[in-house]
């Protein structure tokens, strides 16, 4: 007879953990008491729960962490090797979990960059408006215990009218060598009118066993743009979960970047709310998947009023036993007439033992909309593979030269030069470029 | 240069290729005509390397070396060049970048310094005059979109750039206009010079207007059944192909 380890288990030892630590006194004690008793109602995911079918999160957690103990602190730790070269930006620095104020450079004036902890302690009225307004902690339990018991994060607020150049950057490093590692990392952008800005998350991780699960919410004025980039690039037994909830006013733009490149269970749920009339949202993922990793983007696109338009590309490398998952959900409510909403997702297989699943989701109520989604997953091109050949190139880098030009197409739209550039060296060093 | 004895090949369980015998020296042309299904691509197919093609007896050799041992890219830089009769669409990769590598890798390949930007563009701008082929094309992701004339002008455009010793043209004039066809025929006659050698595949004549050869060979049922000079092409496009199957058949 076999025994199943049942998820209640570990629902209720990280539950506890939480409650121990808890001040329900605190600014966000009442958010984190709400929090708390939806993750113990809910429960983390179950096996096969239809949302992490292909993402057995539940059981990695189970099998690789304690939940009783506390993380190794790191005091300091030389980023420069993990920080993207020459980028002028406002930089904070994570340090398993925890804001280090020595590794962080915050300069810019006029916009509001705090670590949330300090923003909540300091009572901010606007990060206290906002913080665990977007993000459904009723329906997921990830996302309930990351409400409940997140350590930091980011807290950004642009005021109206005023563009930020600088992106801020947050850098999560966690150090497991001397053990286990879980962080819960929790942003909250908030964007003006008519203003604008980037951030980027970047992943790191070095030592054992790590998890971490990030909640950002951002909120998107009337006519301002946000730029979010996420890289993650861990190699090892690193897991993470991470919710990008976004709220967008009439006329914003927002556009997200994901690219997955490495790590052990890594899932992405990205939601979009389009909560107003002539908003742009674009949505790039790239997932170059090798050795046993697995990575799972769930987005969520939510139309609520009319003409808006929203885009979608992700693609996919898999070689090895890794696994893709790709789920594209689209909503058009009733109101939401004249929307334009488009979703691809692009696969290759290099190898007949990595899989994808890849599954779209469109619900539509209004009837005068554009809508299209398309999926492909196949083998690369032999018949082009040996054209190359034949004019010399050896069959490596012929291999290299046509997976970064399907992965290049992702790396096309992204804006910043010098994040650009970064990236286009890492995939390239990533698919063996050596042309 | 080349020297193919008893050469055979099949696809799958399908023989094609039954005991080709063809001896080609530097500076000459060789035509091979002949009805479809013949097995002049799978000739032109298995000399470049294609893998699903499985060579089952015979041999091949190209200036003193095994061809048959050598994968698609070491036969390209030994220099064999096929122009292929249906160019492949990359979409993302461009020719200029694409070329870079090749020549790059051949160069090497040869002992030869790789090109800097600088005198890989002058290169380039000076083999586009030949093929009358515009950069802007080149700039564009290999082969997308490209017309049919087009995508023939880029492959004659990358066999400039390569200097093959040994070029193949498989069905190089299908779906050619009148113009393309000379201009692509012109590219090729100036390639020619007395170290280098072309087969030119195809099944009508009218190519054969524009690039002369020395030796017209008749492929039947994956054999040589004929062999003559520039005239033979000529009687082809008269009486057509059955005469050379009667003949075939009656012998």
């Amino acid at each position: 007879m076999s025994v199943t380890v049942s998820e209640k288990n570990i629902t209720q030892e990280i539950a506890s953990g939480i409650e121990k630590n808890l001040d329900v006194n605190s600014s966000d004690g009442a958010l984190r008491k709400e929090a708390l008793e939806a993750f113990r109602t809910l429960g983390l995911p179950p096996n096969k729960s239809e949302e992490y079918k292909f993402t057995p999160i539940t059981r990695a957690l189970e099998k690789n962490f304690e939940f009783s103990g506390q993380n190794a602190i790191v005091k300091e730790f030389d980023i420069t090797p993990v920080a993207i070269p020459g980028l002028d930006a406002d930089v904070l620095v994570f340090l398993n979990g925890v804001f280090s104020k020595t590794a962080s450079s915050i300069t810019s004036k006029n916009l509001t960059v705090l670590p949330i902890q300090e923003a909540i302690a300091s009572k901010n009225e606007v990060a206290l408006k906002h913080l665990g307004k977007y993000a459904d902690f009723k329906t997921d339990a990830l996302v309930a215990w990351n409400t409940a018991a997140f350590q930091d994060g980011v807290f950004v607020h642009v005021a109206d009218n005023t563009i930020i150049e600088k992106p801020v950057v947050l850098y999560h490093i966690h150090d497991a060598s001397a053990g286990q590692v879980i962080s819960l990392n929790r942003n909250l952008i908030v964007v003006g009118k008519s203003s604008s800005v980037t951030v980027l998350e970047k992943f790191d991780s070095t030592g054992s066993a790590n998890f971490s699960n990030t909640v950002t919410e951002a909120v998107v004025a009337e006519n301002a743009g946000l730029e979010l980039y996420s890289i993650q690039n861990d190699n090892g037994p690193r897991y993470q979960f991470g919710l990008t909830q976004i709220h967008q006013s009439n006329f914003s733009r927002v556009n997200t970047y994901t690219f997955t490149l490495s790590g052990k269970l890594v899932r992405n749920n990205l939601h979009f709310v389009l909560n107003g009339e002539g908003i742009e949202s674009h949505m790039y993922g790239l997932y170059l998947l090798a050795k046993d990793t697995l990575a799972d983007n769930h987005t969520v696109v939510d139309h609520k009023k009319p003409n808006s338009f929203s885009n979608e590309l992700y693609k996919g490398i898999m070689g090895d036993s890794s696994k893709g998952v790709f789920n594209g959900k689209i909503y058009v409510r009733p109101d939401a007439q004249k929307t334009n909403a488009f979703q691809a997702n692009r696969n290759i297989l290099l190898t007949d033992k990595a899989t994808v699943n890849t599954k779209p989701q469109l619900e539509i109520w209004a009837d005068d909309v554009k809508c299209s989604h398309g999926c492909t997953t196949g083998q690369l091109d032999e018949e082009a593979l040996f054209y190359l050949q034949t004019r010399g190139i050896g069959k490596d880098t012929a291999l290299a030269m046509m997976l970064y030009a399907f992965a290049g197409e992702v790396l096309e739209y992204v804006k910043h030069p010098v994040i650009k550039e970064y990236l286009d060296n890492v995939i390239s060093e990533r698919l063996h470029k050596n042309f | 240069m080349l020297t193919i004895k008893n050469l055979q090949a099949k696809i799958g369980d399908k023989q094609i290729l039954n005991g080709i015998n063809l001896d080609i020296k530097p500076g000459e042309v060789h035509a091979i005509m002949g009805p479809n299904g013949s097995g002049k691509s799978t000739l032109a197919s298995v000399l470049a390397g294609r893998e699903e093609f499985e060579v089952t007896g015979g041999e091949v050799e190209f200036l003193g070396k095994d061809l048959l041992e050598l994968a698609p890219e070491e036969r390209a830089r030994e220099g064999v060049f096929l122009a292929f009769q249906y160019p492949v669409e990359i979409p993302g990769v461009s020719t200029i970048n694409f070329m870079k590598t090749a020549v790059n890798q051949i160069r090497v390949h040869r002992g030869q310094q790789a090109l800097d930007a600088v005198s890989f563009l002058g290169l380039m701008r000076e083999k586009m005059k030949l093929v009358e082929i515009d950069q802007s094309l080149l700039n564009r992701s290999l082969n997308e979109g490209f017309s049919g004339g087009e995508k023939k002008r880029n492959e004659i455009f990358q066999m400039a750039m390569l200097e093959p010793k040994l070029a193949i043209l498989d069905e190089t004039d299908s779906g050619l206009d009148i113009d393309a066809l000379k201009i692509v025929s012109n590219g090729v006659n100036k390639l020619r010079n007395k170290s280098n050698a072309v087969i030119v595949v195809t099944h009508y004549q009218r190519l054969l207007d524009y690039i002369v050869p020395d030796f017209v060979h008749v492929l039947y049922k994956g054999k040589i059944v004929k062999s003559g000079t520039k005239e033979l092409a000529l009687e082809l496009e008269a009486k057509g192909y059955d005469w050379i199957k009667d003949e075939v058949s009656v012998a």
